[in-house]
């Protein structure tokens, strides 16, 4: 166990936002979802209390009669924003006097940084480069997640969880957003910092960052494990594969928004357009983790070889 | 004045002559009564006491602020500053458990990044020549350079961070769910615009960091479908190295002088403007919107409508 290698890493001045992330991101997860569950409790409550449904606020902050439902933003709402503008200027002082932005030797293009990274939110599409070609991972995908994110309202047609944290109401909307931000997005960000290391090979944590490192490993693409060796074929044979891929991903994302009543209730509230919309973006996200078991547990580099791209 | 009161002056001189024993004097046609100068100053130390009360302040603010809840509400909705804000709020909202106040963070650390951005160009220079040399500079002789400087970084990563967690956090409570459909989509844009901007600031030190990490990220568009000289069906469609979607981004076929610019004109001009653009619908559509989403009354499943079309 290297430890001297883990401290290198960690202590890192550009890497405090990824430290600061695996407490931060596990935090406010925990800090949205006890509020969530408290906001479950009083709906259950509710529904199994139609009587109390009527008179009750429906928060759990309380409230009784006669209070003011709104306070004046001065001084009740203004006093915690300059509260909160002073708490970030300290932290940014204390931050910036005791760390100093990082600064390495001039630019010089005949010495290549090894590894070289991209700026730390960058490194989950750098990481991507791995299981997929820079025209997937660096243009489609991120475009992708622009588009997918932009539409979420547009195809979300649960009318529940408005303005208020729940987990019940919209189980699938909220693992759904975990699997992506979470599962997928912050930890290939981590992986890409604290696990790739020089030729962005992968090192465990506490692994020494051996330069002279060698992996014997070969990768090969799928067609040449089942043994088809000529052009047309190899391209006919991939293109089944992800379309196979696309019908079994679209068929398991179907099941799974279908599973419970209330799920097919909200399916039945989606026009045609916004499930083809959705399944299209739940099938292209869950390719991602499917090509990183290909790559990683099977050493599959392409799933699709043709003239003109691969995939 | 002289000329406009000519009755005035004639009659000056002669009040000390009625001598009502009060001291005054003449000088130079100026009658001085030091009585009335004292009972003057004494009226603006008093006004000193009650600065509130003064024309300058009354002047600039406008409004008494008092305790009354008129005084409270217009010294919001008068104020060019405070007037995105409505006069009142949710009771609940003022709490930091539903907002976690992510938002806001990301726009005083937009206004830190901002004044220390601008506080930073006054000793840059963005060529190949000097920018690193600048940075030197900043570090080691500009009086509090290097505090400048790592504010600057500090506030930068921050702000990524507090952007990802207010969009987290607007996810979670559902409030991109009608009317603020297009809001959130405007969110996503300054999300990326965000992005960018910190991307763009990465390759002005000129140093080995800020240029391999500029080279990786750029070296993606020469991949871009049809637009890329290695993307799918570019060669076919005619791009080469010098003509493609890389070459726009750094203005040549390399990372160098003309990248270090266009990376200077997107990060300090260009992408800012976007953002305050971009800033400005956001804000204006939270309040057009009904304002902060809650803590809302919950729904139960029962009460679902059903779908108008």
């Amino acid at each position: 166990m290297d430890w001297h290698q883990l401290w290198t890493i960690v202590s890192l001045p550009d890497n405090i936002p990824i430290v600061g992330m695996l407490f931060i991101i596990p935090f406010f997860t925990w800090y949205a979802l006890r509020q969530a569950r408290a906001n479950d409790r009083l709906a259950e409550r509710l529904e199994n209390d139609p009587d109390m449904a009527k008179t009750h606020h429906r928060k759990v902050q309380p409230f009784q009669k006669g209070w003011v439902r709104e306070v004046a933003v001065w001084p009740y709402l203004l006093r915690m924003e300059f509260l909160a503008a002073i708490i970030v200027t300290i932290i940014l002082m204390v931050w910036s006097i005791t760390l100093d932005a990082p600064l390495e030797e001039p630019a010089n293009p005949s010495l290549t940084m090894n590894p070289s990274k991209a700026p730390w939110y960058f490194l989950g599409l750098q990481e991507m480069l791995v299981y997929f070609d820079p025209w997937i991972a660096g243009v489609v995908m991120p475009t992708l997640i622009i588009i997918g994110l932009i539409v979420i309202p547009y195809i979300d047609a649960n009318p529940l969880g408005n303005g208020y944290y729940t987990y019940k109401q919209r189980r699938f909307a909220i693992w759904a957003f975990i699997f992506g931000f979470i599962i997928l997005w912050c930890s290939m960000i981590v992986i890409g910092t604290l696990i790739r290391g020089p030729g962005w090979m992968w090192f465990w944590p506490g692994m020494t960052w051996d330069h002279n490192r060698l992996i014997f490993e070969i990768n090969r693409d799928l067609h040449e494990i089942v043994g088809i060796t000529s052009q047309p074929w190899i391209g006919i044979f991939g293109g089944l594969v992800v379309g196979g891929f696309m019908v079994v991903a679209g068929y398991a994302c179907h099941r799974i928004i279908t599973a419970t009543e209330f799920s097919r209730k909200i399916l039945g509230r989606m026009s045609l357009l916004q499930y083809a919309i959705m399944q299209g973006l739940l099938i292209i996200m869950l390719a991602l983790p499917v090509k990183m078991a290909a790559r990683l547990l099977f050493r599959i580099k392409y799933v699709w070889v043709t003239p003109w791209f691969n995939v | 004045m002289a000329e406009n009161n000519p009755s005035e002056v004639k009659d000056k001189p002669a009040a000390p002559a009625g001598g009502n024993g009060n001291g005054a004097r003449s000088l130079l046609g100026v009658t001085i009564d030091p009585d009335e100068i004292k009972k003057k100053a004494q009226i603006d130390l008093e006004g000193l006491k009650q600065p509130t009360k003064t024309e300058v302040y009354k002047s600039i603010f406008r409004v008494k602020h008092d305790q009354t809840a008129r005084s409270r509400t217009l010294g919001v909705l008068s104020n060019v500053f405070l007037h995105l804000h409505p006069a009142k709020v949710n009771r609940d909202a003022v709490r930091y458990n539903f907002t976690w106040g992510m938002g806001g963070i990301s726009f005083y650390l937009f206004w830190v990044l901002t004044w220390t951005g601008v506080l930073l160009m006054f000793y840059y220079h963005p060529t190949k020549v000097q920018a690193f040399r600048d940075i030197l500079y900043l570090e080691h002789d500009v009086p509090f350079g290097k505090l400048l400087r790592n504010m600057h970084r500090w506030a930068a990563h921050a702000m990524v961070l507090t952007v990802q967690l207010h969009m987290f956090r607007v996810f979670l409570t559902g409030s991109y769910k009608k009317p603020r459909q297009f809001n959130w989509s405007v969110g996503v844009i300054l999300l990326v615009l965000t992005l960018l901007l910190s991307f763009t600031g990465y390759l002005l030190p000129d140093d080995q960091l800020g240029f391999w990490a500029v080279t990786v990220g750029t070296n993606m568009a020469r991949a871009t479908p049809m637009l890329g000289h290695e993307g799918p069906f570019g060669p076919e469609l005619g791009m080469t190295p010098f003509n493609d979607v890389r070459f726009a981004l750094l203005g040549g076929s390399i990372v160098d002088a003309n990248a270090l610019l266009r990376a200077y004109i997107w990060h300090c001009i260009a992408i800012p403007g976007f953002a305050a653009i971009f800033m400005i619908v956001h804000f204006w559509r939270v309040r057009k919107d009904g304002g902060i989403s809650g803590p809302a009354p919950i729904m139960l499943e029962k009460e679902i409508k059903p779908v108008r079309r």
